[in-house]
C-alpha cells in the first residue's frame, strides 16, 4: 500500500460517507450532556459534538454535525461508534492512545481490540498536516464531556 | 529582431524554451516530491526563489554585514549603500520616487502601518499636518468583500479604535465586484478606500480606475493591496494614481521577512509614525522626540538589510526578463487553467469568466473536500493551496467554506498545467464519488 492509500484506507473513506452519529440529536431530558464546537482555522473545517452520559458516568451516545475533509468526518463517525457504553476514564484512556498514535509519524502498532475502526487512522500520523483533522472530533468530544451537566 | 506581426521581440510572451531556462534558475524546482518532479502551483502563497536571490543575501553577509544609518566604519557605509540602493531599485520598479518606499516586514505590516498611523493622528499625534488622517464617528472606511484578511482586519480594528464605520463593496454571485454600487457607497463621509489590485483567491484584476475616480471625487485616501499584482503585472503607482500601495517580497521571488509600503511623499511626511524607537528620530529628550522625514520615520529599529538586498536582486531578475512578457505568459497559463479545469467533469471553477485574470484559479471537485483534493495532488508531486486562503468573507459570499487554488508564476510550464488537469480527472474515482 502506498502512503496515500494508507492515509485513505477504505474504512476511512466508508466512514466519511456513512457519517455515523450525524446529525445532532437532542439530549434526553435529565441526562448529563455536553456540547463543544471546534474549528480548524487552517482550512475552516468545523464540528459540533454533543455527548450524553447516564447516571453511572457511562457514555450513552455521541452525535455531531460538521463540515470538513474525509479524515475529520470519518474520525467523528468512528468515534460515534466507539463511544457508547465507555466510562469517562475508558474514553480518556483511548483518547491518550489515539493521540499517541497521531504523534507517532507512522511508528505505531495500533491494537484493534482497543481502538476498533479508529486503528485505521495510523496512516494519518505520517501526514503531520492532517493530524489536526483526525483529532478534531476527539478534542470536541473531550471538551463536551468535561463541560457536561444536567 | 521583428516577429511576424511586426512587434518588437520584447513585446512577445515568453517561449517554452525560455521558461525552461528560467526554471533552471530555481534549484527547488529540480527536486522530487513523492517520487515525482515537483509541480509548484502555489506561488500565490509564496513564490520560489532563484539562486541569485539567496546568493545575494549570502554575499551581503560574507562581505558587507553591518548596521545601516549608524557607525562610521567602512562596512557600515557599504551596508547602508546596499540598503538604500535596494530601495531605489524597488521604488523604480513600481514607478515610485525613492523616498516614497518604506520597508516593512511584509504587506500585512505595511497595511497596519497606515491603520495605526491614522489612529495616532486621530488621537492628535502629528498635529495639524496630520489632520487629514484623522478619522472618527460619522466617518467611513470602504473596503471590498474580496479582500485578503490583511486588507480587512486592520480596517475593522481602525474602525473599532476610532468609532468610524466600515463599509464594503459586495460581490455578485460569481465573485465579480459590484462596481455599480461604488457611486452609492463612496460619499462625503468616506475617508479611505482600501481595495485589492488582484484577488488572491479568484486571480481577477480589479478595475482600479473606478475605485480611484470614486475616491478622488470625495477626497478619500486610496490604499491598494498589490501583493498579487506587483509580482505578476507591470505596476506603476503614478499611473494607477493611488495614495498607498502595500506589497510583499516573498511573493515576487524575494526573501521572506521583507515587504514595502508605497506612499505619496507629501502624505508619508505628514503621517505620525507607527513603530517608534531608534533610527527614526532627529532630537530626543526625556519628554519628547522629533521624527525624521519618510521613509526613515517608519523604519524604527535595526532593519532587514540582507532581505532588502535579496528583494532588489529579485526585482532585477524580473526586470531583465520583462514584466510585460511575464504577464503575457501568465495570462496564457491562466486561460489554460481556467478553460482546462472548467472542462473536467465534476470540477467547478470559481470567479467571473469574463474578467481579466492572472494565472490564479480556484475550484472545487464535487463531492471531495479541498483538503483531500490537495492531498491527492500532493501524492503526484503537485503543490496547490487548499482552504479559505485568508479570505473567509469571499468564500462565504460564494456559498462555500474552502476551495482548492492553483496559482502560477513565470517558471511554470504548460506541462505543469497539463499535469494538474490530468490528475484532477481521477480524483473523484479515487474517493469513490
Amino acid at each position: 500500500m502506498n502512503e496515500l492509500d494508507q492515509l485513505y484506507q477504505q474504512v476511512i473513506l466508508d466512514h466519511s460517507k456513512r457519517r455515523i452519529g450525524s446529525p445532532l440529536v437532542e439530549a434526553t431530558a435529565g441526562h448529563l450532556h455536553g456540547e463543544s464546537h471546534q474549528h480548524n482555522p487552517i482550512c475552516g473545517d468545523q464540528i459540533r459534538v454533543r455527548v450524553e452520559l447516564n447516571d453511572e458516568d457511562h457514555f450513552e451516545s455521541m452525535s455531531w454535525e460538521g463540515e470538513g475533509c474525509s479524515i475529520s468526518m470519518a474520525s467523528a463517525s468512528v468515534l460515534s461508534e466507539l463511544l457508547p457504553e465507555l466510562t469517562k476514564d475508558e474514553f480518556l484512556d483511548k483518547l491518550e492512545i489515539f493521540r499517541e498514535m497521531m504523534r507517532s509519524k507512522g511508528n505505531f502498532e495500533p491494537d484493534e481490540e482497543v481502538l476498533e475502526d479508529a486503528a485505521a487512522f495510523v496512516g494519518v500520523s505520517k501526514f503531520p498536516a492532517r493530524v489536526k483533522c483526525a483529532m478534531l472530533a476527539w478534542v470536541a468530544a473531550e471538551a463536551a464531556m468535561l463541560g457536561a451537566n444536567k | 529582431m521583428q516577429t511576424m506581426t511586426g512587434q518588437p521581440e520584447a513585446q512577445v510572451s515568453l517561449s517554452a524554451v525560455e521558461v525552461q531556462r528560467i526554471k533552471a534558475d530555481f534549484e527547488i524546482l529540480e527536486h522530487q516530491v513523492n517520487g515525482t518532479d515537483v509541480v509548484y502551483l502555489d506561488s500565490g502563497a509564496t513564490s520560489q526563489k532563484p539562486r541569485c536571490v539567496y546568493e545575494a543575501e549570502q554575499h551581503f553577509y560574507e562581505n558587507a554585514n553591518a548596521a545601516v544609518h549608524r557607525g562610521a566604519h567602512t562596512l557600515a557605509v557599504e551596508a547602508t549603500e546596499i540598503y538604500e540602493e535596494a530601495r531605489e531599485t524597488v521604488a523604480k520598479f513600481i514607478g515610485a520616487r525613492t523616498n516614497e518606499l518604506v520597508w516593512t516586514s511584509n504587506a500585512t505590516e505595511a497595511l497596519n502601518l497606515i491603520s495605526y498611523s491614522m489612529s495616532n493622528a486621530s488621537l492628535g499625534r502629528g498635529g495639524e499636518e496630520a489632520a487629514r488622517f484623522r478619522i472618527g464617528p460619522g466617518d467611513e472606511i470602504l473596503t471590498t468583500e474580496i479582500e485578503h484578511h490583511a486588507n480587512l482586519i486592520p480596517w475593522q480594528e481602525l474602525a473599532f479604535r476610532t468609532g468610524a464605520t466600515l463599509r464594503y463593496v459586495p460581490v455578485a454571485e460569481d465573485g465579480a465586484l459590484r462596481y455599480d454600487l461604488l457611486d452609492e457607497l463612496v460619499t462625503e463621509k468616506t475617508k479611505l478606500v482600501a481595495f485589492t489590485h488582484v484577488s488572491n483567491v479568484l486571480g481577477t484584476i480589479t478595475d482600479t480606475r473606478r475605485f480611484v475616480d470614486a475616491a478622488r471625487k470625495v477626497g478619500a485616501l486610496t490604499v491598494l493591496d498589490g501583493c498579487q499584482s506587483v509580482p505578476h503585472l507591470p505596476v506603476d503607482v503614478k499611473e494607477l494614481d493611488v495614495d498607498f500601495m502595500a506589497f510583499s517580497g516573498h511573493k515576487m521571488l524575494g526573501p521572506t521577512g521583507i515587504g514595502a509600503l508605497y506612499g505619496r511623499e507629501e502624505l508619508l511626511n505628514a503621517m505620525p509614525p507607527f513603530l517608534t524607537g531608534g533610527s527614526m528620530i532627529t532630537v530626543v529628550d526625556m519628554e519628547h522626540a522629533q521624527f525624521l522625514p519618510a521613509p526613515q520615520r517608519f523604519e524604527a529599529g535595526t532593519q532587514r538589510i540582507a532581505q532588502t538586498h535579496g528583494l532588489a536582486t529579485a526585482v532585477s531578475y524580473l526586470q531583465e526578463i520583462g514584466m510585460d512578457r511575464i504577464a503575457q505568459w501568465e495570462e496564457h497559463l491562466g486561460a489554460m487553467l481556467y478553460e482546462g479545469l472548467s472542462k473536467i467533469d465534476g470540477v467547478r471553477v470559481f470567479g467571473p469568466s469574463d474578467a481579466p485574470r492572472i494565472g490564479t484559479v480556484p475550484f472545487e471537485v464535487l463531492g471531495v473536500h479541498p483538503h483531500d483534493v490537495g492531498q491527492y495532488l500532493d501524492s503526484r508531486g503537485i503543490a496547490v493551496r487548499v482552504g479559505h486562503h485568508c479570505a473567509q468573507p469571499l468564500h462565504r459570499a460564494l456559498g462555500i467554506t474552502a476551495t482548492t487554488r492553483a496559482s502560477t508564476y513565470l517558471y511554470n510550464t504548460e506541462e505543469d498545467i497539463k499535469a494538474l488537469i490530468d490528475a484532477l480527472g481521477t480524483v473523484r474515482e479515487y474517493f469513490g464519488v
